[in-house]
């Protein structure tokens, strides 16, 4: 299954919002990188974060399939190995001052989920 | 300098706690030598009747070789000292070795008194004191259907359980006009023996036995001196010990006019260099044929060699246990014996209980009581009277506690008790280093026994333990914090009871009926596993998918690289050729890796998340199901080939094991649960390191529970014996859904078990007995759990919602390029470039 890709304005089209479920995650590739995409849903809100699909304390390409947790009103995943957590916003490692990971521009354009490329 | 060196005559429990405890504190300035003249070193005879009960040898075994080596103590079993050569200062053994010493540690223990009946040197009559003497009574009982115990007080008792459990018509003679003479006084004995009696043993007070003499009926016949008379196949002794010091006579070191070597405060003997320790010992005219105050004269005797000020000035003999199944305790003074005390005493016969208190001329101070059929006044009793803790109330209000709610509490609470307070007599274990471990971090019951051993032994002073642990607490002002974390201020079992009631289905509805936040990595999962126990939706359902942690999240176990295993479920580990040609035709179309599990199945490694739906449906196709191993729920029932094939085995466990492992696949709980069922007493399936063990008898099952390996090994308590198929069933179905309830996250059973105020007799009162009158919701609970079973796999395949989620990537079909293997004997391993992984 390969979705349209279009672009403009560097916004690529990735999949629909549906198809993430809430509070969690999927990866797409956008050109060859790995991006993790996160669908944060409240009862007042929809929100998509994304942030690299590579861990790097574990070495595998795996942040969407880690759990979305929340302090304080920010958000991060916690690696599915090893359970570090990254900040959703800033992509932080919030147990090593030491480690980050890239943020990605992500955002809904109605139902739709479009990343931007570099 | 160089190190003294220490003999320690007799490897019992008393000699073996003096070497522990001077290897492990003074190891570096001591040699230590000790001798040991039954066939292995020092076991606990406290739970000797265990024995019979599941319980090895090594089970119970205090002392270990390795251990000794490792202490640098130097052994010798099957070693009988002969003789001593005080001049030289050497040890005299029965095969003629000569060790010298600095100092001798006596440490012989006592032997079971024997009265010159005639005909008592006959085959089939036996004492009760080594395992080899447990090993000859059971060879005789397999030749008997009637055995008589002589002797009514503890030890008799615990032998006369020891052979009703083995079959035996029981009989229980006794020279005193009542049971336990020593300890109780006439109307406790009485009861005692009204209770004892409804358990089928049949009791003989007054009785002396003049002669044992052939039988007609049975293989001999005791002729009592009133002219009665009792028929029996095997007799036990057990009519009080004697102390074992016969070397001291013979060396002519001081003996008490009655036997026994006679020590100082610091347990010296009348030789400056012999010390004199345990039963032996003879203290102010006193033996002491308790464990406890042996391990004081031990203690004390270290103290003195190494220039310590710990002394023995005597100890308290109050006594709680459970003979037969009846609570019985004995505090102080229970004869009422001190000039001017007065005592009161409370019968209900209906339902068995018999409570006296003896107390000061003034009426201020607690002396001594008995209690029978009720043991559950003990430790605070027992703390009254050791501290002389002035009454609050008059001393009626003890015995009736409901004519005001707090007269029964220890004057005031807990906080009256000096710090002193012995509080945990097994481990002598004061309330001192109990709030000094709360101090230093122990918040919960099972952390303090971890850390102070408090609660280990008998187990009988946890709930006092408690309460100088929760009454530190607060004064140190921590609360005691058992929310799940910071976005419920509930704990688990609060949080499962409000699900349970206000029938919440997801985590919305949780968060908007009590919680804060968007939720963690603490209280998500822990959300979905008690969705999963109370209604059983599918855990990728769309509501619930969010919340299941790394496994449960794509139904596998992810490896380091990302990939995942794969473990269809064996049920009892009985599997058909044809499915293992397909385990393995399936392993290598994909290239997996094949392991053979702990749990008696077959683990796939390094399948990627796109391939999983095709395995399963492969699996799914073939009639193999999910084996759970992502879950934290059922793993695995290993089984033997219990009656079927094996010539030992006495029921079918293999047939047990699977129908348990199809009744309870798929239930979430709050940790994984292991279980496994042996054929016979061999327990090859090695069902008391599981959660939940069962091993056949010739009469049924026994059922142990709270065992565990891994990290923490633990082995499980027993349950419950010789239960039939259907009650074994109810019980796990009760404990099992009781835990769901009531454990914390991520909580075992063997800890849930640690932590559970009142322990395994608490448990069996709620799952027996019914004591919170819960057990039709529990069991309905887990009928529904059983009832609506389905293989995660087999839904997931066919719902292609589900199966979108198990792509790479959400919008192409390629695969991660990251994922590299290399070759290790012939299978795939992931590359090492995830070693790094280990390293951060």
């Amino acid at each position: 299954m390969t979705t349209q890709q279009h672009s403009e304005n560097n916004w690529v089209d990735i999949c629909a919002l549906s198809d993430i479920p809430p509070n969690s995650g999927v990866c797409a590739d956008l050109n060859g990188e790995q991006v993790a995409i996160f669908h944060l849903k409240s009862s007042s809100s929809n929100q998509v974060k994304a942030v690299s699909n590579f861990d790097p304390f574990s070495r595998a390409n795996i942040l969407s399939r880690g759990l979305v947790t929340e302090t304080d009103n920010n958000h991060f995943v916690a690696s599915p190995l090893l359970k570090q957590q990254f900040c959703l916003t800033t992509g932080q490692c919030e147990q090593d001052d030491s480690m980050s990971i890239t943020t990605y521009q992500v955002r809904l354009t109605g139902e739709l989920v479009q990343l931007r490329e570099a | 300098m160089s190190k003294q060196k220490i003999v320690v005559v007799g490897n019992g429990m008393v000699g073996h706690h003096f070497i522990d405890q001077l290897a492990t504190n003074h190891g570096d300035d001591f040699q230590i030598v000790t001798f040991s003249e039954e066939s292995r070193l020092a076991y606990d005879r406290v739970m000797l009747t265990s024995y019979y009960t599941g319980n090895s040898a090594d089970d119970l075994a205090l002392a270990t070789p390795d251990a000794y080596d490792a202490q640098g103590v130097e052994y010798h079993i099957n070693e009988q000292v002969t003789s001593l050569d005080r001049t030289n200062k050497e040890v005299i053994t029965a095969s003629g070795k000569k060790v010298s010493y600095d100092k001798l540690v006596l440490a012989t223990g006592s032997f079971p008194f024997v009265p010159p009946v005639p005909g008592k040197d006959q085959p089939h009559i036996h004492v009760y004191r080594t395992l080899e003497d447990l090993d000859q009574i059971a060879q005789s009982a397999k030749s008997s259907k009637v055995g008589v115990v002589i002797g009514g007080g503890l030890l008799g008792l615990e032998a006369a359980n020891a052979i009703k459990q083995l079959g035996l018509q029981t009989h229980v003679v006794e020279f005193a006009p009542r049971l336990m003479a020593v300890q109780l006084d006439q109307d406790g004995g009485d009861l005692l023996q009204r209770k004892i009696e409804d358990l089928g043993v049949a009791v003989h007070c007054e009785k002396n036995t003049k002669e044992i003499v052939k039988g007609e009926s049975c293989r001999y016949r005791m002729n009592f001196a009133d002219g009665s008379h009792l028929e029996t196949d095997t007799i036990i002794f057990s009519a009080g010990i004697r102390p074992q010091d016969t070397l001291a006579r013979e060396s002519d070191i001081t003996l008490g006019e009655r036997g026994g070597i006679a020590i100082n405060d610091q347990c010296l003997t009348s030789d400056e260099d012999i010390y004199a320790i345990g039963e032996c010992a003879l203290w102010d005219n006193k033996i002491y044929g308790l464990v406890a105050p042996g391990y004081t004269m031990a203690k004390a005797a270290v103290s003195h060699l190494t220039d310590g000020d710990k002394v023995f000035s005597g100890s308290d003999m109050s006594t709680k246990l459970k003979l037969l199944g009846v609570e019985v305790a004995s505090i102080g003074d229970a004869h009422g014996n001190t000039p001017n005390s007065q005592s009161y005493s409370f019968v209900d016969s209906a339902s068995g209980l018999y409570k006296k208190i003896v107390i000061s001329e003034d009426g201020k101070v607690l002396l001594g009581a008995v209690l029978v059929g009720d043991s559950s006044d003990y430790g605070q009793w027992l703390q009254l009277a050791l501290n002389k803790i002035e009454l609050t109330h008059p001393p009626e209000y003890l015995l009736l506690p409901e004519m005001d709610g707090e007269a029964g509490a220890v004057g005031g609470g807990v906080d009256a008790l000096p710090p002193a307070a012995q509080i945990c007599s097994c481990y002598d274990v004061t309330k001192q280093s109990i709030c000094d471990a709360v101090a230093d971090g122990a918040t919960d019951i099972g952390a303090i026994k971890s850390c102070t051993s408090a609660g280990t032994g008998c187990g009988g002073c946890v709930p006092l333990v408690t309460q100088v642990m929760n009454s530190e607490l607060t004064k140190l002002g921590v609360s005691v914090d058992n929310s799940i974390c910071r976005h419920f201020s509930y704990s688990r079992s609060e949080l499962f009871d409000i699900i349970r009631v206000k029938e919440i289905r997801n985590f919305d509805q949780l968060l908007a009926e009590c919680g804060t936040g968007d939720g963690c990595e603490l209280c998500k999962p822990a959300a979905a596993s008690m969705f999963a126990s109370l209604w059983n939706d599918h855990v990728l359902d769309k509501d619930l998918v969010g919340l299941q942690d790394t496994n449960d999240n794509f139904l596998g176990n992810m490896q380091k690289d990302g990939t995942y295993s794969i473990v269809p479920r064996v049920p009892g580990g009985e599997i058909t050729p044809d499915h293992l040609i397909l385990i393995g035709e399936i392993a290598k179309e994909y290239n997996l890796y094949t392991k053979i599990t702990g749990g008696q199945r077959i683990d796939l490694f390094g399948a990627q998340l796109n391939e999983l739906p095709a395995i399963w449906k492969k699996l799914v196709d073939a009639g193999l199901e999910t084996g759970h191993a992502y879950g934290k729920s059922l793993r695995t029932v290993k089984s033997c080939v219990g009656s079927t094939w094996c010539r030992y085995g006495v029921q079918d466990s293999t047939t047990m094991a699977i129908d348990i492992e199809k009744r309870y696949r798929g239930v979430r709980s709050p940790h994984k649960v292991k279980m496994a069922v042996s054929g016979c007493a061999r327990e090859c399936a090695e069902a008391q390191s599981k959660d939940f063990g069962v091993i056949a008898t010739d009469n049924g099952w026994n059922l142990y529970v709270g065992g565990n390996g891994g990290m923490r090994p633990r082995h499980a308590e027993l349950f419950a014996s010789d239960i039939d198929d259907k009650t074994l069933v109810r019980y796990i179905d009760i404990i099992l859904m009781f835990y769901i309830r009531t454990a914390d996250r991520l909580q075992r059973t063997s800890v849930w078990m640690e932590n559970l105020e009142g322990g395994l007799d608490y448990l069996k009162e709620v799952v027996i007995q019914d004591k919170l009158n819960i057990n039709d919701e529990l069991l309905s609970q887990m009928e529904h759990l059983v009832d609506t079973y389905q293989c995660e796999w087999k839904t997931t395949i066919n719902d292609p919602q589900k199966l979108k989620r198990f792509s790479h990537f959400i919008n192409s079909d390629k695969l991660d390029d990251n994922v590299i293997f290399t070759d290790v004997r012939g299978q795939i391993a992931p590359s090492d470039k995830y070693d790094l992984a280990t390293e951060i």
